[in-house]
């Protein structure tokens, strides 16, 4: 751990050479997977980009701001929904409708923070809850406009005159779109915002003395999530092709809450490797149908229990105690 | 059709009162909302189908040893899930009993399967009892002679017994409680017994109407909050005042306004109650002091 002795080098992204390294290499990484790995997997690993999306938006809300959220399926479904009705209604290009999928879901979320600001703790899990409910529950009773129960199946997104139709183009743009918001989110924890965020997560009556204005940045938490959350909802939506209320109940709410929790609260690559993990899970015990559910239940408590900091706690211990070896 | 409405209203409402209660039970003892209210009465009722199908006991006896279970269950919640926590965040809290109500969904799909089963109940749903011009199932009727009696016990516990006194005190005073010879830690436990086997009586109550699947207790269960955050998350006559005025205006509104609503006249109030009272209707508010 080196010294830091400016302000700029503290909320620098890459605090080092080797992370800049490293960070190439992965992109390099990225870049060359297509070419060995089958079309399969390589729709499996956009789901996982997008599933990391969707995380790092939660833990900015839950991890760093401290406002549980139990209705995140109701923002991705926001963003799912408004991303492909407009591209079948309105005939909008994918690239104007992604944007404006994120920020009607933005919208929701500021609104849900809205009360969120006198709410705290378990009054807020059960308000962001009957939120996601809710939402579920017009797009099934508002049939003209979201085809009901049965879903409806969103267009195929193109770029210009590319249309992203293979499981290859469809991995570079969740991969693209996850480095993007990745990078937008770490740089945003640095910065004043994210300060700010923590501030409130620790102390609200403290933060306030501070002078962080509690409605600006509480309502931003919501917001910025709740984006976070859309743009996922509406790539999940063109990646699967398919999308029916159904497909966003409160069990989804509870997985991305599982990845956050098991990845590590309020850390990014917390929230990457949470993510990772509970895709791959289901497809590694897909042979017992139901044990995924017990064992996100468990690993839930386990990590509560024994690590709050999650997998990535693990991870910073395992760290220091081989620097530090054989001391 | 109004008093009619009413009525059928209060025997759903007396239901959604009985899950309310334990949630305000426990929230009153541990100072979390328990996701796994409804999962725990889910399983418990399945235990009662067991005993029914499987061991061919009688329906009292199997509904007496699934009382005995579901107060089991809910003290082993309490010891091997909540007490080994240090120093627990509400977000903390809130994860473990989310994350023990994935356990028991995925454990119950695991074990009983999530096809839909008929609930072997000696009550019957087609039965009617005409009073006057009302008109009332013999599950319904049955719905409110048991979990009025269950609630009257409850408040008898709570005000006459020594140990119910002691809940009550641990819950207002932690240190107080325990310097005046209260034993907490098996109070605690005590108190989510207690919660469980008042949502195993909803469960079973309300299982030949809505059938037996893992995800029968979960529309309840929502309900349910709704109905505690109405009557007030504190106070446990505002969880029988707000399930029953829950039960009533759904009606209402499934009756008079559009039946598609009557599902979401829940939500409608917890979003409202929130942003107008978040206390609720009879509880009351804590100022936090720094």
């Amino acid at each position: 751990m080196t010294l830091q002795t400016d302000y700029r080098e503290e909320i620098r992204l890459f605090n080092s050479t080797a992370a800049k390294v490293w960070f190439g290499l992965l992109l390099l990484g990225l870049l060359a997977i297509p070419t060995v790995l089958e079309s399969y997997l390589l729709s499996l690993l956009a789901l996982a980009a997008i599933h990391i999306i969707i995380a790092i938006g939660l833990n900015l809300l839950t991890g760093y701001t401290g406002q549980i959220s139990l209705g995140h399926a109701g923002f991705i479904a926001i963003g799912a929904y408004t991303s492909s009705l407009l591209m079948l209604k309105l005939h909008l290009p994918f690239v104007l409708a992604l944007p404006a999928a994120g920020a009607a879901a933005g919208l929701f979320g500021f609104l849900v923070g809205l009360p969120a600001l006198r709410l705290s703790g378990p009054y807020l899990a059960i308000a962001t809850l009957g939120f996601g409910i809710a939402v579920g529950q017009v797009l099934v009773r508002w049939e003209a406009l979201s085809g009901g129960s049965l879903g409806i199946h969103p267009p195929k997104p193109s770029i210009g005159p590319l249309v992203l139709s293979s499981e290859t183009h469809f991995y570079y743009l969740a991969v693209s779109m996850m480095l993007l918001m990745t990078l937008g989110a770490a740089n945003l924890v640095k910065s004043r915002i994210g300060r700010a965020f923590i501030a409130i997560r620790e102390s609200e009556i403290a933060a306030l003395a501070m002078g962080v204005n509690l409605t600006l940045y509480k309502t931003l938490a919501f917001a910025v999530s709740a984006f976070y959350a859309g743009i996922g909802g509406s790539l999940m939506g063109h990646l699967i092709g398919y999308i029916s209320p159904d497909g966003f109940n409160f069990l989804v709410s509870i997985y991305f809450l599982s990845m956050i929790v098991i990845g590590g609260l309020a850390s990014i690559l917390g929230s990457i490797l949470g993510a990772l993990l509970l895709t791959a899970l289901p497809y590694l015990l897909s042979g017992i149908k139901n044990l995924p559910m017990v064992i996100y239940g468990a690993c839930l408590i386990l990590v509560v229990m024994f690590e709050p900091h999650g997998l990535m706690g693990r991870w910073t211990k395992f760290r220091l105690y081989w620097r530090s070896w054989p001391f | 059709m109004f008093p009619q409405l009413v009525i059928s209203g209060l025997a759903t409402g007396s239901l959604y009162a009985l899950v309310a209660l334990g949630l305000v039970v426990i929230y009153k003892a541990s100072n979390v909302f328990n996701f796994a209210q409804g999962d725990m009465a889910m399983v418990n009722t399945f235990v009662t189908f067991t005993l029914l199908e499987t061991l061919h006991l009688p329906f009292l006896w199997a509904f007496f040893l699934a009382i005995v279970a579901a107060f089991l269950l809910g003290t082993l919640f309490e010891l091997c899930l909540l007490r080994p926590v240090k120093n627990p965040t509400p977000l903390g809290l809130i994860i473990i009993t989310v994350g023990a109500q994935q356990i028991l969904y995925g454990a119950a799909g695991w074990i009983w399967g999530y096809d839909t089963k008929a609930f072997p109940s000696p009550l019957s749903d087609t039965k009617i009892y005409r009073f006057g011009g009302l008109v009332m199932s013999e599950v319904n009727l049955w719905i409110l002679i048991v979990s009025f009696l269950v609630m009257f016990a409850l408040l008898l516990f709570f005000r006459f017994s020594t140990l119910g006194i002691a809940i009550r005190a641990m819950s207002q005073n932690l240190t107080t409680a325990r310097l005046m010879g209260a034993r907490a830690p098996w109070l605690l436990s005590l108190t989510w017994g207690i919660a469980s086997v008042l949502g195993a009586v909803a469960g079973i109550l309300i299982a030949p109407i809505t059938f037996l699947d893992p995800n029968m207790m979960l529309n309840p269960l929502l309900k349910a909050f709704a109905a505690a955050t109405l009557g007030g998350m504190n106070s446990f006559g505002g969880a029988v005042v707000g399930g029953g005025t829950l039960g009533i205006l759904e009606n209402l509104v499934g009756g008079y306004l559009a039946p598609e609503l009557k599902e979401s006249v829940a939500f409608f109030v917890i979003i409202l109650v929130l942003c107008v009272r978040p206390s609720g209707l009879l509880g009351r508010h804590y100022k936090r002091h720094v």
